[in-house]
């Protein structure tokens, strides 16, 4: 069995990731791993770099994984948590210029045909306006 | 010039703390109005840690603040402020010379950049850091040179429009208004230079 591209959301809100995760499950079947976060670590609205590193760990696939954000500071600190990853897992780790929602979906439905990372990234970013 | 770490790092502390008014004002006019609470979290969880930084070195001080802060602030400010210092403290000595300082601060300026995906003049926090890392590296930079810059260059980024963060969504609009990042930071630089002890 080829391993699949994990897939992670961070949004500003814990709901809005919930949200994303629960849509990303009804096509994600068992063996996708999806993991989320949202909100600081006390609870507020924003993003912290901590839950981004756990849910990389929560998502880990050798295959690599993709990362769905919403605004500023989730990207950043998407991006400081991929920085601070061991090295030999650094570049298995990307973040996709995607919207939030629809970007997680076509990931996960790219992932889940066992797509290679670069064809995940690819797909979800798509639907970006050029 | 002496640095003691624990020093630097209350005066860090100290200065997130007291400024939450002013920079939950500015951030309310052009954002989503967090940025003084943020830093207030950020100033608060430092002071948490202050055995710790007592017991450690320059590098390890700097390197666990920029930890401390990218894990508890929330918002842009606190990966940016946290790649900043953990840069400058996996790039300079346990007791440095200026020059040494000023070779940290332009590389934890270009992490952060780097991070940000952010160039100067897009009315940002890097808009403050940018000028006054060059400075300070210059040789023959003064206390009261740098001070200044700071200020000027806070004060540089009303009239700007905002091209990234949350402001850059008002556009034109965002004009007229300091961007509270670079207030922040101006404020840090200040409080870092009257905890720092020059020997001339
Ligand atoms: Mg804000």
């Amino acid at each position: 069995m080829t391993d699949l591209v994990g897939i992670v959301i961070v949004s500003h809100s814990i709901d809005i990731a919930k949200g994303i995760n629960d849509m990303v499950r009804q096509i994600a079947g068992s063996e996708l791993k999806v993991a989320f976060c949202g909100g600081t670590a006390d609870g507020r609205l924003g993003t912290n770099m901590k839950s981004v590193q756990d849910a990389i760990d929560a998502a880990w696939s050798p295959a690599g994984v993709v990362i769905l954000v919403d605004l500023g500071s989730a990207e950043i600190n998407s991006e400081l948590a991929i920085d601070m990853l061991p090295a030999e897992r650094r570049g298995s780790v990307v973040v996709c210029n995607a919207p939030i929602v629809e970007g997680a979906v076509v990931a996960a439905t790219e992932a889940k045909s066992g797509s290679p990372l670069a064809d995940v990234k690819r797909a979800a970013e798509e639907l970006s306006p050029q | 010039m002496r640095i003691d770490p624990a020093r630097l790092i209350d005066a860090i502390a100290d200065c997130m703390i007291e400024n939450m008014q002013e920079l939950t004002e500015l951030d309310a006019a052009i954002g989503d109005a967090d940025h003084g609470l943020n830093m207030r979290k950020g100033g608060e969880a430092l002071r948490a840690d202050m055995a710790a930084f007592k017991a450690a070195s320059l590098p390890q001080a700097l390197q666990l603040a920029g930890n401390i802060l990218a894990t508890t602030v929330g918002g842009a400010a606190g990966p940016l402020y946290g790649s900043l210092l953990m840069t400058m403290g996996k790039s300079i000595g346990p007791d440095p010379d200026l020059g040494e300082v000023g070779k940290a601060l332009v590389a934890g300026v270009e992490a952060m950049e780097r991070l940000g995906k952010v160039e100067a003049g897009q009315k940002t926090m890097l808009d403050v850091w940018k000028p006054v890392s060059r400075l300070v590296a210059r040789e023959g930079a003064t206390v009261q040179s740098v001070r200044a810059l700071a200020h000027e260059a806070a004060v540089a980024t009303i009239p700007m429009e905002a091209r990234r963060g949350r402001a850059s969504y008002l556009g034109e609009r965002s004009r007229g208004h300091m961007d509270p990042g670079a207030r922040s930071s101006e404020l840090l630089i200040l409080a870092v230079i009257d905890a720092l002890e020059f020997e001339q």
